[in-house]
């Protein structure tokens, strides 16, 4: 079973439905129990960074879902505002974040560039993952973004897009991946990257 | 580079899909279900329901849609027309629509874009803006003045003031429709979408007026359109969305062409 971690974060049931209709078994929980019992963990949503992290601190979502990655080994997911929280800080209301990876997340600069950056851009593979099994090189999925990620560490970017600068699109390690764009709403190359999550063992 | 987005756009009318010619004269042409999924299927890159009734029972049948849908298509679809008040927004959301468009609704009640906004971040929250062309006036020193109630009532508003408006109220995008060129398939209101596209600094939809290809290339050009709304050219068979986004590829625009 795979638990869809709800934090209060915006349209989960997308990806529920998704997932469901791949054919795996999926729950929207905030139970400890629940999320402890589950083999998997997918960490979606939209929103802000500042009010996703206070509903994980208040919740206590923050130290389980950190247990779960870092000492249970459990494949991990996390989609748009998702992997902007796994770092260690985020610029989007000065917010101190999980820490589950090294680096920081910052806002476009503000020349020209329509924010937030909404529709189809394309994500350059950078290495290797299953994550990508059957997704073809520069295929466009779907973002709404006016943050980005910037890892410490060069060697967990998996993905990256142009948007007046190239900025980081995806990220593995480990048992963790992410991606800023939406696989759930990324048409059929999307449901095959959920697909690749679902099936994948680290 | 973010790519072009081409966005048929389906009028529903008690659960069926409906087009009419400078917003008279309705045919209905269709299930917005199928038409939706069928439109997915073949590289569409977001799907737009309008709803234009009006009753509170048909509103339920419109939301019976949204979430049929949901269970269909998976990329993002906006809900628009019967949008009114916050628990309107809620619903369609809740439904499984990644968006909500708000019309003459943001018009008598402008808090609603900001309330949306809040609740659920800006990029939920579509500003959409029915405009004409009228003559250029202290009032409208545009010439393009805000229409409300299907093009019916003239709201003495300038089309650019109220983009500024929508976007500092927190709109994640705005939607430009012009009735003057709605239905005509002789092109989009190319002038229009671009001062507005040059006022804001969030994306630009342009509506009203696409009948073939070309059409969506001037806009998406001259007119600097981020996303461009088709209905009469792919509803009636005249072109399919792969077709335009050929043309449109073939001429050197950024189109998202892999949706298998």
């Amino acid at each position: 079973m795979i638990a869809i971690i709800d934090y209060e974060a915006g349209n989960l049931t997308s990806v529920l439905r998704a997932v469901r209709r791949l054919g795996f078994d999926a729950v929207i929980t905030q139970n400890a129990n629940v999320i402890d019992c589950a083999e998997r963990l997918i960490f979606p949503g939209v929103g802000a960074a500042g009010a996703a992290m206070e509903v994980l601190r208040r919740t206590g979502l923050d130290e389980l879902v950190t247990t779960q990655v870092q000492q249970k080994k459990k494949p991990f997911l996390a989609i748009c505002i998702g992997i902007q929280i796994i770092f260690e800080h985020s610029d989007e209301d000065d917010v101190d974040c999980l820490g589950l990876l090294q680096g920081n997340v910052k806002r476009f600069a503000d020349n020209q560039l329509k924010i937030p950056q909404i529709g189809w851009n394309q994500v350059y593979h950078v290495r290797d993952h299953p994550i990508f099994h059957e997704v073809p090189d520069q295929t466009e999925l779907y973002f709404v973004n006016s943050y980005y990620c910037e890892p410490a560490d060069r060697s967990v970017v998996i993905g990256e897009t142009d948007y007046g600068i190239r900025f980081t699109s995806a990220v593995a390690k480990d048992n963790m991946i992410a991606t800023q764009f939406h696989l759930e709403k990324s048409g059929p190359v999307g449901l095959r990257m959920l697909k690749n999550f679902c099936e994948w063992q680290p | 580079m973010l790519t072009k987005r081409i966005i048929p756009c389906l009028d529903v009318r008690a659960g069926k899909v409906t087009k009419g010619i400078a917003f008279k004269d309705n045919v209905d042409i269709g299930d917005p279900v199928a038409m939706a999924k069928k439109y997915y299927e073949e590289g569409a890159d977001e799907i737009v329901f309008y709803d234009i009734t009006a009753s509170s029972d048909e509103r339920d049948i419109m939301i019976d849609v949204v979430s049929r849908t949901a269970e269909e298509i998976y990329i993002p679809y906006s809900v628009g027309g019967g949008i009114r008040n916050f628990d309107d927004m809620r619903s369609a959301l809740l439904a499984g629509a990644e968006k909500v468009s708000v019309n003459s609704a943001a018009v008598l009640n402008p808090d609603i874009i900001a309330e949306g906004a809040k609740a659920f971040g800006s990029q939920c929250i579509v500003l959409s803006m029915d405009v004409k062309k009228v003559d250029v006036s202290d009032e409208i020193p545009s010439g393009y003045e805000i229409f409300i109630n299907g093009g019916r009532k003239a709201m003495g508003i300038d089309a650019i003031d109220w983009c500024r408006c929508g976007e500092r109220l927190g709109a994640g995008e705005l939607v430009v429709n012009s009735i003057d060129a709605d239905g005509a398939k002789t092109g989009y209101e190319i002038n229009l979408t671009r001062m507005i596209a040059e006022t804001v600094g969030i994306p630009v939809i342009a509506s009203g007026g696409g009948g073939a290809p070309q059409h969506l290339y001037e806009v998406f050009t001259d007119g600097k359109a981020d996303a461009a709304i088709v209905a009469s050219m792919i509803h009636f068979g005249t072109y399919t969305i792969p077709e335009i986004k050929y043309y449109l590829h073939d001429r050197g625009l950024p189109i998202r062409m892999n949706y298998h």
